[in-house]
């Protein structure tokens, strides 16, 4: 087929010139696109309102998380303890309102230091290939072999269920599905023309990659920001649900889920509501994924840059 | 050598290589313990010298680690993997049993989550943008973003203890009747790893099919005259296959992990549950044994799907011809 025939009026722009000036706004690009999508509007409401209720929850929590209100298990209709009590009489409204803190501070932890270890190995790969490249993802290889949560339980059985480490693993096991992005995106940026100027003029490496290329590969990043949050919050709730995370009396929706299984039958709301809320909230950080990989996809198309 | 078998064997060559570096990971995993494996199995009793160092002598612990690791290496070729520390058996022996109920409990969420996920994800492709692509992408994404243990307690508080009372909320298999007896037990883990991992793969699948529908030689071969339908099945299906391939092996490299949390969830004697009890124990042979093994699943299942798609991806094909 004959190329001219879809190029786009973009596409015969001088590229440097263009690329120089929009690769800085080219993520907020992606953002203003995505808003104006109705998933990615409910996502972000989703996602403010459990952040909000973990933010406020211990200030209109009506008890202590870990005094004892009630006789165990017991069931929602006493007065003033909407939720009944969990397995040794805690407040169950009071532990709800207080649990989400740590799922989500601990879940974004694990996925900032997931895209700092990928997009740091992305961009090297990407940049560098040749033999570094081709060890560096041998290597990466060996991580993807480990289902992400065997992966961390394998550490755990080591060091013991601490939670730095947990946030480190799953950060870890994070790393070469994001570093596969990152790559892709560099070997993509790093061939075009301000890149091979800022070559020319002997810019040292590292410049190239963090003040160069990194700026033109955020739009994707962004969506795997957004991804990699939704399976950091499963993963990190599992865990504590497996009893390797959050440890008792720590007020936490995977630890509660864990804890009051048992009395599933006579009283469900301590499993029900942890399980509603880390739902909800998986939900909404993967509906804004979605719009900004909607986003970016519709903009890759309008500019014809891939 | 024919391209086409050179391309294979580098594939089998970096597969092999891939599991040769797992299995140093998951053995410098013991070494890395604080104390030894000899302290962990005696326990008080350490402070005892003579019988800490005989059974330091008979682990081989004084023996250089490169020996140590050729050692176990050969055990696990061999089908030796070594005791449980916590209860003194061979780990073959106590997860012969656990293995094969993973392994039918995969089976058949397999044979559930792959027709549906290449159904819905051609489907959605071909109709994209119609009413039934847009449900069926908000459903998926939706289901998607939700962690196993909660599609299983949902599951369970529905069709188990809540709503319904239809089906146990525990699978405790009885290891002394016949699996087919006990089926029952095998609905709601299967259902909850189906449930959670259809809507991930029908996705991938309507992403690459839509790749192909809008490739240059869909295009040309619509541009040729050609009826939909010859266009579909000689220039789309065939392409669309190596993504269909590829997406069983990812099928099951992901059940290979979420049989972790589903069987920890319904009390599933199989080697997930085993694996989370181990690491509680701190039980290392067995962690070893059965990160391993899902380890070995995972790469060999992407092996075998990726020399697939060499053998039947017509541009891979031709290319190299």
């Amino acid at each position: 087929m004959n190329d001219e025939i879809i190029v786009s009026d973009s596409e015969l722009v001088e590229p440097a010139v263009v690329h120089a000036d929009r690769r800085r706004s080219e993520w907020l690009m992606t953002i203003r696109e995505a808003w104006r999508m109705g998933r990615t509007k409910i996502g972000v409401g989703i996602f403010a309102f459990i952040v909000l209720l973990a933010i406020v929850g211990p200030w209109i929590a009506p008890y202590s998380p870990t005094e004892f209100v009630a006789p165990p298990f017991s069931p929602a209709d006493i007065p003033k303890m909407w939720l009944g009590s969990d397995y040794i009489g805690h407040d169950v409204l009071t532990r709800v309102l207080y649990g989400g803190r740590t799922v989500i501070l601990l879940s974004l932890a694990a996925t900032v230091i997931g895209l700092g270890l990928g997009v740091t190995l992305g961009l090297i790969t990407g940049y560098a290939r040749r033999w570094i490249d081709e060890s560096v993802m041998r290597i990466l290889d060996v991580v993807l072999a480990f289902p992400q949560i065997v992966l961390t339980l394998l550490f755990v059985s080591i060091v013991g269920p601490k939670l730095w480490l947990i946030v480190l693993m799953v950060g870890i096991s994070h790393a070469p599905r994001i570093a596969r992005v990152a790559r892709a995106a560099t070997l993509e940026v790093a061939q075009r023309d301000f890149v091979h100027a800022a070559e020319a003029f002997g810019v040292a490496r590292t410049k190239i990659l963090f003040n160069e290329i990194m700026p033109s590969i955020t739009s994707p990043l962004l969506v795997e920001f957004g991804l990699r949050l939704t399976y950091s919050i499963g993963l990190i709730a599992a865990l504590s649900f497996l009893g390797f995370g959050m440890q008792p009396p720590a007020a936490d929706w995977g630890l509660m889920i864990n804890e009051n299984r048992i009395g599933i039958v006579i009283q469900p709301w301590p499993v029900f509501v942890p399980v509603l809320l880390i739902g909800i909230l998986t939900i909404g950080t993967n509906l804004i994924a979605d719009g900004l990989g909607r986003a970016l996809i519709g903009i890759e198309r309008d500019t014809g840059v891939g | 050598m024919p391209p086409l078998l050179k391309l294979i064997l580098i594939r089998v060559g970096l597969g092999v290589l891939t599991l040769f570096l797992v299995s140093i990971v998951v053995f410098a995993a013991t070494q890395a313990l604080p104390g030894d494996t000899a302290r962990a199995i005696l326990g008080k009793e350490a402070a005892n010298k003579v019988r800490y160092e005989a059974l330091r002598e008979e682990l081989g612990l004084n023996e250089p680690v490169a020996q140590q690791y050729v050692g176990w290496l050969g055990g696990v070729v061999t089908g030796d993997l070594g005791n449980s520390l916590v209860q003194d058996k061979a780990v073959t022996e106590l997860l012969s049993r656990r293995v094969a109920n993973t392994a039918v409990l995969v089976l058949i969420a397999a044979l559930l989550s792959i027709p549906i996920s290449l159904l819905l994800g051609s489907l959605t492709a071909l109709r994209r943008d119609t009413k039934f692509d847009v449900s069926v992408s908000i459903g998926s994404l939706s289901l998607a973003a939700l962690p196993e243990f909660v599609i299983g307690i949902v599951l369970i508080m529905l069709f188990a203890t809540q709503v319904f009372k239809w089906l146990p909320a525990v699978s405790r298999v009885d290891p002394g009747v016949p699996i087919y007896q006990q089926l029952e037990l095998f609905v709601l883990p299967a259902i909850t790893l189906t449930l959670a991992v259809a809507p991930y793969i029908t996705r991938i699948l309507r992403a690459s099919t839509i790749e192909v529908l809008e490739s240059e030689y869909v295009m040309m071969a619509r541009l040729k005259g050609l009826p939909e339908r010859l266009v579909l099945n000689r220039h789309a299906v065939p392409n669309a296959l190596a993504p269909a391939l590829q997406v069983t092996a990812l099928n099951l490299a992901w059940l290979a992990g979420g049989v972790v949390v589903v069987e920890y969830l319904f009390n599933f004697p199989g080697i997930g549950s085993a694996l989370v009890d181990a690491v509680a124990n701190r039980d290392m042979p067995m962690v070893q044994a059965i990160c391993l093994i899902i380890a070995a699943v995972y790469v060999l299942a992407n092996l075998t799907a990726d020399i697939l798609t060499i053998l039947v991806s017509p541009r891979l094909r031709t290319g190299l011809r």
